[in-house]
């Protein structure tokens, strides 16, 4: 048998889904933070299904006790159990980030495809805008709009959304600017589209890969914020649970060593962080060629 | 009466370093049925005439003047909503780079489907079914595959059909073909142009085949304007054009032309297409031309009949001609 009939015939077409699976393969980290976000996702959704006890059911009989078999990572000082907090927790922690990452994302790439196109004056007064927002640091502008507007769970999305949107506008902006003079753009121009279908339906298509990326690396940067805008009780507050909430609860505990009650949360907050970060970091090299292997 | 009626035609492009007159002053008119050649290096303007007919110039760029009577409306004037009921429906477009005039994230199918449905107001069903038709009419085998794929799936070649499937998709009465066999190999290239040639026979309709492939022009033109930096500077049927040109530069693109059954040597045209920022008032052609006359540098020649169908915007031709009579 030659060596040529032995070899197996690749398609000459690999399916998106499959070229995905190949280069995952090969970049185990990336693997390593989907499954993470995975689970934790998973791990949220069925919390009422899988979470050993009620995260709020106190127990003085077991009042902080250390992880065991039985409270796998400990209780806190009412005796509840810190597994299952943390589970409820996660719905929080990974929802309020997507929300205002989603609807920072619609707005800031319609205002965003609106200044790029549009240009002249209407990019001048946007571009000022969201100039001005960006020049105070972000933690610093969400803990005064919470501070300001009080800090129910909508206020929290709209703080992260706000600290999100001028990033996606200036993302959208420059994209637009390169393909509003492709060749397309005036093809589809040239056969009598009106404008606001050629920027949602030709042009904008084109600027998703780094809005996606951006999207991914965003949801990390949000969860942090949140998390440490509830640290300082400037975010969510008791009883609702957070991972930054409960962290600023264990945090008292460390002079008298329940070191459980501040370092599991810390760690979710991390390893989540870490793992959106990841994954952005791996979509950037997956819908960016360019960047294979590059890493900033 | 003419299909479209261009006069003095002046397109203005403001840069940091002052305005440039792009296009200055044309005229040409086109019958319907009648292909016509507009050739001229890179830089003359041609691409920015066709714009100008699709009025798709835009800022920095303006019309400043003229007029571009096309089925007795000035194109010009027109609101914004009539001009863009025209464009792709009664003029159309064949873009100068096939592959890149192509949305890379739709498919063929839905570009083209929604021609129909945006200008003979199809239901998506029926304009995806009219888009496999289209296709077809361009000798694209397997057409139902292709309305499924993308752009970077197509060889320039199929692009280039698709391109001028999507540009006949609303039978248009005027078509702009800007440079549609550029990049293509020549058989290619010479189906495309017994396409449009097809075309034009079948559907009457005008086209204005934009390029500087003077080949490709005797081939497939009745008629030819000549622009050398955005100035028109001479118009003719092809058949004068090509024996007796009469501008120095036509006569010089003609020489320039590599000929397989005469052993002469090939003849560059002296110099480039001149800056147009603070362009001379005179003929643009005087800094390059053989044998440039005082009047050259100072006065712009008019474009004036020295024959049936035939124009010539030159001093030198003036001077000749006013000497014989």
């Amino acid at each position: 048998m030659t060596e040529a009939a032995a070899s197996p015939v690749s398609p000459a077409v690999h399916s998106r889904g499959a070229e995905a699976w190949r280069i995952l393969r090969r970049n185990p980290v990336t693997l390593a933070a989907i499954t993470i976000i995975v689970v934790v996702s998973v791990a949220a959704a069925l919390a009422s299904l899988i979470a050993p006890f009620d995260p709020n059911a106190t127990d003085p009989a077991v009042a902080l006790s250390p992880p065991s078999p039985h409270n796998w990572l400990g209780t806190d000082l009412y005796g509840r159990d810190q597994l299952s907090r943390l589970m409820y927790a996660a719905r929080l922690d990974l929802l309020i980030p997507f929300a205002a990452t989603l609807s920072a994302l619609a707005i800031g790439a319609l205002v965003g495809a609106l200044a790029g196109y549009a240009g002249r004056w209407v990019d001048q007064i946007i571009m000022r805008a969201v100039e001005s927002v960006l020049a105070f640091p972000a933690l610093v502008l969400a803990m005064g709009l919470t501070a300001a507007l009080g800090n129910s769970i909508g206020n929290i999305v709209l703080t992260l959304a706000i600290t999100q949107i001028p990033i996606y506008i200036r993302l959208i902006r420059g994209e637009m600017l390169r393909v509003r003079e492709m060749e397309y753009a005036e093809a589809a121009r040239a056969v009598g589209n009106p404008a606001w279908r050629i920027v949602l339906v030709h042009l904008l298509p084109n600027c998703i890969p780094p809005l996606i990326v951006q999207a991914t690396l965003a949801m990390g940067f949000a969860l942090l914020t949140m998390a440490a805008l509830s640290f300082l009780g400037l975010g969510i507050r008791p009883p609702d649970s957070e991972w930054g909430e409960m962290t600023a609860e264990g945090v008292g505990y460390m002079v008298t060593d329940e070191w459980w009650l501040f370092v599991f949360p810390g760690l979710m907050i991390m390893i989540s962080v870490l793992a959106f970060n990841l994954v952005g970091d791996g979509l950037r090299d997956f819908l960016d060629p360019r960047m294979r292997g590059v890493r900033s | 009466m003419s299909l479209i009626d261009i006069r003095g035609l002046t397109v203005q492009f403001t840069t940091d370093a002052g305005p440039v007159e792009a296009v200055h002053g044309v005229d040409f008119s086109l019958e319907p049925g009648e292909i016509l050649g507009l050739v001229g290096e890179s830089g003359s303007g041609k691409t920015v005439t066709a714009f100008s007919i699709l009025r798709l110039i835009r800022p920095p760029g303006r019309i400043v003047t003229g007029s571009i009577v096309f089925e007795g409306q000035d194109l010009v004037i027109l609101p914004e909503s009539a001009v863009r009921a025209i464009r792709g429906a009664k003029i159309a477009l064949v873009p100068q780079s096939p592959r890149t005039a192509l949305n890379p994230v739709i498919t063929i199918g839905r570009q083209i489907a929604r021609l129909f449905e945006l200008h003979a107001g199809m239901a998506p069903s029926a304009a995806w079914c009219r888009g496999i038709e289209a296709l077809e009419a361009v000798g694209i085998p397997d057409a139902s595959r292709r309305m499924r794929q993308y752009a970077h799936q197509l060889s320039g070649g199929t692009c280039q059909r698709v391109m001028i499937a999507m540009a006949l998709a609303s039978a248009p009465r005027l078509l702009i073909a800007d440079e549609p066999t550029t990049g293509l190999d020549v058989s290619i290239a010479a189906r495309i142009l017994d396409l449009l040639r097809d075309l034009g026979q079948r559907t009457d309709a005008a086209i204005i085949l934009i390029t500087h492939d003077l080949g490709v022009v005797a081939e497939t033109c009745h008629r030819v304007a000549v622009m050398h930096a955005g100035q028109l500077v001479e118009t003719g049927a092809l058949d004068v054009m090509l024996r007796k040109p009469a501008h120095p530069y036509t006569q010089a693109l003609i020489r320039s032309i590599p000929r397989i059954d005469r052993d002469i040597a090939l003849e560059p045209i002296p110099g480039s297409v001149p800056s147009l920022l603070r362009a001379s008032p005179g003929c643009r052609y005087a800094g390059r031309c053989p044998h440039p006359m005082a009047i050259c540098t100072n006065v712009k020649p008019t474009l004036s009949a020295i024959g049936s169908d035939h124009s010539v915007a030159c001093h030198a031709v003036e001077a000749q001609r006013a000497n014989v009579a």
